[in-house]
């Protein structure tokens, strides 16, 4: 008997220290980036694994360079007019796909899913003479239009499984009433439809976020660039002497408003996911 | 336009047709914006790059180049074979991207699963385990591979420190340097990003599981492991498969990764990581075009395979 319950409470015990591993695995580095971004420059070759400094330095030298700042207003308009255009156009294509019968349904969906898989540096060379040819090279606007090869054909996918599920009567009211297509979109099937658009547009704003082959190549100078792209960017004398301060501190710049914003939409966010790729 | 009155009359036949007729040529013109975006983005400069691959382009001048067969891909000249299929620098990379590939992904997926097996246990803050697994997710790719480069660093890294402590080194190891370690580097990186988005997929497949064939098994003392490997294991396969072609085309394309933690290093370099170096800091558009050519080969068939095995799924659109 004794032996049964000693068992049980050494099984409860591992259990708990593997989540207590899960956690410090998944948050560490994160932790540990803060940690280091409020360091000065001579208490970073000290080893700590506790907060002991609260120095702010680090964050005044990036806040107060205009590039950085350039650079993650660029982000932010990027991403957003992204996930805008993104959201409008895939969210007319899944009106099509997922409400009307009508044949070679079945072949755009296979080549939607088809350009998902696509390997952006298959398609680098093709769209660097299509930027330059639309005049938009080192132009944010570039990346806007470049970033809907991976944030639309997902966006597409995902709404088309929302659209599907929504009851058919709807539409047939409407159609009843006299209401044209694109009244039926976006009064009827737009109001209904708005979880499943604040999921993929948070998708797709982290991607286009994140994104960093097409901004290191279309775009050149400082005042154009993206948060990734100026982070990767940064540079000391020599690789030995990086700043890290300041790269941390930027990095957590950058990385506390997807934070907070998966935090706050966690279970959307996982539906997301998995509607993307398990539902599909 | 029909008014409400016209509905309260039968619909001649002809008419009804013409209405279905006409609902077909709307879905058409709602999918063209999609379809014009995704040919502009996708379609027409994937043509252009396989197009560019077989001429002496060059990223100075686009407008300015020769057709020269296939001459960038291998060509006998003097003796001497030539072209990136000559290359051993591409086989090199080709060899890195495999191992990455193979090696991350089985690990992401072994230890994907057991994460997804813990959270599917009730517990006291289960909520919060699950936003903390979504943090590696979520912070853009250059910024973990620069937060792992610090804590990899030679000297004042905390990786080091931790393992110095624990006895597994002896003294500082230089992880990125290092041409035999800088691999193992890059791939506990993208094993650390990944695992979250395998145990997500795979919790959501466990959650979806029918709880009387554990019920039943529970009733006839079958030992939970074998359970696991009997009912459990079985059952998501599916699910777990999709997720891990999902993961194997996206490490098959790695880039940001090892360009910032290793920069142009040979050690991990990756096929992306070798055709951009090609394209954009050696101008060799032809060259680099076909090494991207190539690479987009080796994904196309890994989607067709993506694809018949994901049959199933279009069949019930």
């Amino acid at each position: 008997m004794l032996t049964k319950t000693f068992s049980k409470l050494l099984l409860r015990v591992a259990f708990w220290m593997l989540i207590i591993a899960i956690v410090v695995f998944s948050t560490f580095p994160f932790y540990y980036a803060i940690l280091t971004s409020l360091k000065t420059s001579e208490q970073l070759f000290s080893i700590d694994y506790f907060l002991t400094s609260f120095h702010f330095g680090n964050y005044e030298t990036v806040l107060s360079q205009a590039s950085f700042i350039r650079s993650l207003g660029n982000s932010l308009f990027v991403s957003t007019l992204t996930v805008v255009i993104s959201l409008l156009f895939g969210l007319t294509a899944a009106y099509a796909l997922g409400r009307v019968e009508f044949r070679g349904r079945g072949a755009v969906l296979l080549m939607v899913l088809g350009v998902s898989m696509f390997p952006q540096v298959a398609v680098l060379s093709g769209l660097f003479e299509v930027i330059r040819w639309l005049n938009l090279y080192n132009n944010p606007l570039a990346l806007v239009f470049s970033y809907t090869i991976f944030t639309l054909p997902f966006t597409v996918w995902v709404l088309t499984t929302f659209m599907r599920q929504l009851p058919k009567e709807l539409e047939e009211a409407a159609i009843v009433d006299g209401a044209s297509p694109i009244v039926t979109l976006f009064q009827v099937f737009m109001p209904l439809m708005w979880p499943a658009m604040v999921t993929t547009g948070l998708l797709a704003f982290i991607a286009a976020w994140n994104e960093f082959l097409f901004a290191l190549t279309f775009t050149l100078t400082d005042d154009q660039r993206t948060v990734p792209v100026a982070i990767a960017l940064i540079s000391g004398g020599s690789a030995y002497e990086l700043p890290w301060g300041i790269i941390m501190a930027a990095s957590v710049v950058v990385t506390v408003p997807l934070v907070i914003l998966v935090l706050i939409f966690q279970r959307r966010i996982v539906s997301g996911l998995t509607a993307g790729a398990v539902k599909g | 336009m029909s008014t409400k009155s016209d509905i309260t009359q039968p619909i001649p036949a002809s008419n009804r047709l013409s209405l279905l007729t006409q609902r077909k040529r709307m879905a058409w013109l709602f999918l063209s914006p999609m379809m014009l975006v995704l040919l502009a983005v996708a379609g027409w400069p994937l043509l252009r790059t396989i197009g560019f691959s077989f001429t002496d382009a060059n990223l100075g001048n686009l407008h300015d180049y020769q057709f020269i067969g296939f001459e960038n891909y291998l060509v006998y000249e003097a003796g001497e074979w030539y072209g990136v299929l000559a290359d051993p620098l591409w086989w090199r990379a080709v060899k890195n991207t495999l191992f990455f590939t193979v090696v991350s992904v089985s690990a992401e997926t072994f230890l994907g699963i057991i994460v997804a097996l813990t959270l599917n246990a009730q517990f006291k803050g289960r909520a919060w385990v699950r936003a903390a697994i979504l943090i590696p997710w979520a912070i853009p790719t250059i910024v973990s591979a620069r937060m792992w480069g610090w804590m990899l660093h030679d000297q004042f890294g905390i990786l080091n420190d931790i393992f110095m402590t624990l006895g597994f080194i002896a003294e500082p190891v230089a992880w990125t340097a290092d041409a035999s370690l800088s691999m193992w580097a890059v791939i506990m990186v993208d094993v650390w990003k990944t695992t979250p988005f395998m145990a997500l997929l795979t919790l959501a497949a466990l959650q979806m599981l029918p709880s009387d064939c554990y019920e039943a098994a529970k009733v006839d003392g079958i030992h939970p492991v074998r359970v696991f490997f009997k009912v459990t294991l079985p059952l998501v396969a599916p699910a777990l498969m999709v997720a891990v072609i999902f993961r194997v085309l996206d490490a098959l394309r790695v880039f940001d990764l090892i360009f910032v933690l290793t920069s142009n290093s040979a050690d991990t370099m990756s096929m992306s990581v070798y055709a951009r170096q090609q394209l954009v800091e050696f101008q060799d558009v032809g060259y680099g075009s076909a090494a991207s050519t190539l690479l987009f080969f080796v994904i196309a068939l890994c989607t067709l395979a993506y694809l018949y095995l994901g049959k199933k799924r279009m069949e019930s659109y």
